[in-house]
């Protein structure tokens, strides 16, 4: 019996429209047996399994991408029409078609069953979701369909194991795989082909039957509470609430925890080990960045079970339907909104939450302008210095001075983010975008699909996003760390490093703003995550504290040394600098190409130049 | 116009009409919303129902049609003329 699938086990490809029950069928066949990837040189989710039948054929199984049409227009369907043409380079024909439909919705979906029986491979037709096609009280007869189409039909159910027998029967005894390509014939469809299509379909329901119209039906009467024009937003704002106050708040314990106990490892290994450079290595290094990168998971494992149920029951698509207005005026899909309210807690959720957004220029647009999101890791520098900085005092009866600062730099990010969006979809035809967005029926969200999906997500940022941070801290260590304070040297050590020396040059570039020499040190191994820039610049000062000590001991010095012109200057510098390469791996990953992460690293360091030359030289002149 | 057929926008939610015509109305709209509209079933002779309209502006609109459902903003649904089943109130 061949365990592992092999170049030679048959090709099946999952096809269907979007919203048809797919990703759950893909689920169950392959369970955990899965490999998710892009499909070359684009973004588009690739996911492979292999699924061992019966009679002990190992049989390799694709989900392609959901696709209304084969005339694709999204890259997405591109990618679907290609592949089942057989014309996407590094990817073989299916040798074999299982198309998936909604079986309470065969009205849209046979449409596409009749394109792809016209390309003529072999093909069964999976009638999902029979269960609830059954309670709806929709009767189809899959014989007569299958008469009726001449290819097989099968009931499934895409969430029990037992329903999706009949499937597998039929993939036991599938033809191998013929020596020579099929040869598939195509021609784009014309206005009259998809009519006469429309036809043929109300033709095989009328005598299969399964098309029950015009009723009122459970998610009608669910969508009249949830879209309503007063309480579908008062809804929705209640539920954007819980999903910030999660990623913000619940994930704050483990996140100290895990912080907590890198430390203590740290301790334990720093007392086991003999001063040495290897002993830096993996304490400042090695362990420092594995924190960096599991600090992470708490915000991305919270974030993302709440996407998947929203995004599972059927309501994230309400959620875009509601604030596509709002969104739209500045050019966004109205599902950007979770991925950028994320980016208050972090951006690295954020920008890979921006996969529930299906046209790519939004997705990239809602990529770039996430990190201007006031994220947690802005706060103990904003903390360090508004506490040395801006005086405590109320102002306009009763406020705060200090929150007052705090939420302007809120603001300031949140107006820069929707000033970026709108010159990035400038002269894209706004006023055109499309929406066309599919409001499916409300479903319960299945475990299954939940557990699988949140793993692939780890697994993607534990795996790819956290091997470039983790390089990325060691190179940065090294930076910060060689060559070593010669013999007799009276400054920190950080100050005779490599980062020492770029920080000396940078304070050159960085004079015009305000900064001191101290500030652009610290900077370069800030770069790492913006908290960091705190821990630094109490070594830059040569402080003995550590950890939480740093910024207590911090503030009277800063608020001695530098000029208020300064501080607010490096304020605003971290509004908008990119002082996260963490966020940049991430983009690099999720668009698949450095142009991207470079592009945000260089306008978001121009704008924070910009943004901080303006702060200084107003209030050099104003003091 | 033939009588009594109107734009989908038009039509006030829950009442039922058949689809008349799709074609891109607005000349700079892209040609392949008429054709996109097609593919997700919006083609003569189909039911289709306003499900909801959204808060602000009352767009986008959210359209039954067929045994599905979709969000359309206002721009794509001036592309659909319909015909309801019976005579709107005023």
């Amino acid at each position: 019996m061949d365990a592992s699938p092999s170049a030679s086990s048959p090709l099946i490809a999952l096809v269907g429209n979007p919203n048809c029950g797919k990703t759950a069928l893909f689920n169950i066949l392959t369970g955990s047996r899965q490999k998710v990837a892009n499909y070359a040189g684009v973004t588009v989710e690739r996911k492979e399994g292999s699924l061992l039948t019966p009679s002990g054929l190992r049989v390799r199984i694709l989900d392609l991408p959901g696709a209304y049409s084969l005339d694709p227009l999204t890259p997405d369907e591109r990618v679907t029409a290609d592949v089942l043409l057989g014309r996407r380079s590094g990817e073989t024909q299916p040798d074999f078609v299982v198309c998936v439909t909604d079986a309470t919705n065969l009205r849209q979906n046979l449409r596409l069953v009749l394109s792809l029986k016209r390309l003529g491979l072999p093909m069964v037709v999976a009638l999902n979701m029979s269960d609830i096609a059954r309670r709806k009280g929709i009767a189809i007869d899959a014989a007569r369909l299958s008469v009726e189409l001449g290819v097989p039909v099968v009931e499934t159910v895409g969430v029990k194991t037992s329903g999706v027998a009949p499937l597998i029967e039929v993939l036991d005894s599938i033809p191998a795989p013929p020596a020579a390509r099929h040869s598939v014939t195509w021609r784009t469809p014309t206005a009259a082909d998809i009519q006469h299509d429309q036809d043929e379909v109300r033709r095989i329901l009328s005598v299969v039957g399964g098309d029950a119209l015009d009723g009122v039906t459970f998610s009608d009467r669910v969508d009249a509470v949830a879209l309503h024009p007063l309480f579908g937003p008062v809804i929705l704002a209640v539920i954007l609430f819980l999903v910030f106050q999660a990623v913000f708040a619940w994930a704050q314990v483990p996140m100290d925890a895990i912080k907590s106990g890198v430390g203590v490892f740290g301790e334990w290994l720093g007392a086991a080990l003999p001063a040495s450079l290897l002993k830096d290595l993996l304490i400042n290094g090695v362990l420092a960045g594995v924190g960096s990168v599991l600090v992470f998971l708490p915000q991305i494992i919270i974030l993302f079970v709440f996407i998947l149920v929203l995004e599972d029951s059927g309501y994230l698509p309400r959620a875009a339907f509601l604030l596509d207005r709002v969104m739209g005026s500045v050019g966004l899909s109205g599902r950007a909104f979770i991925p950028l309210l994320s980016s208050f807690a972090c951006a690295i959720p954020g920008i890979m939450a921006t996969r529930t957004i299906q046209n790519p220029r939004d997705r990239l647009a809602t990529i770039m302008i996430a990190p201007l999101m006031t994220c947690s890791a802005r706060l103990p520098v904003y903390a360090l210095i508004i506490g040395a900085f801006i005086p405590r005092r109320t102002v306009w009866g009763g406020l705060e001075l200090q929150g007052v600062v705090l939420f302007a730099l809120y603001i300031l990010g949140v107006a820069s983010a929707m000033g970026v969006a709108f010159v990035l979809k400038r002269g894209h035809g706004s006023r055109f975008q499309a929406l066309m967005l599919e409001l499916p029926a409300y479903h319960w969200p299945n475990l299954r699909n939940l557990v699988i999906g949140l793993w692939q997500r780890v697994e993607i940022f534990m795996s790819r996003v956290g091997t470039i941070i983790l390089a990325l801290m060691v190179i940065l260590w090294a930076l910060s760390s060689f060559p070593a304070p010669p013999s007799g040297a009276t400054g920190p050590a950080i100050q005779y490093s490599i980062a020492g020396h770029v920080g000396s040059w940078l304070a050159v570039l960085f004079a015009p703003i305000g900064f001191n020499w101290q500030i652009s040190i610290a900077l370069v191994p800030g770069l790492a995550a913006r908290e960091v820039a705190v821990g630094a610049l109490g070594t830059v000062y040569a402080l003995s504290a550590t950890g939480n000590d740093v910024s207590g001991a911090l503030t009277p010095l800063i608020a001695q040394s530098w000029s208020l012109p300064t501080a607010l200057s490096l304020l605003a510098w971290y509004v908008f600098a990119p002082q996260c390469l963490s966020t940049l791996a991430t983009v690099k990953r999720e668009t698949n190409s450095w142009k991207y992460p470079l592009i945000m690293a260089g306008y978001m360091f121009a704008l924070a130049y910009v943004g901080s030359f303006i702060t200084y030289r107003i209030a050099l002149s104003l003091s | 116009m033939q009588p009594g057929e109107i734009r989908l926008a038009d039509l006030k939610p829950g009442t039922t009409a058949r689809v008349v015509s799709v074609s891109a109305e607005d000349a700079a709209a892209p040609a392949e919303v008429g054709r996109r509209l097609a593919e997700l079933g919006f083609l003569p002779g189909e039911a289709v129902r306003i499900v909801a309209r959204g808060f602000m502006a009352r767009a986008p609109i959210a359209v039954r049609i067929g045994t599905g459902t979709f969000a359309l903003r206002l721009f794509e649904a001036a592309c659909v003329r319909v015909c309801p089943e019976r005579p709107q109130p005023l």
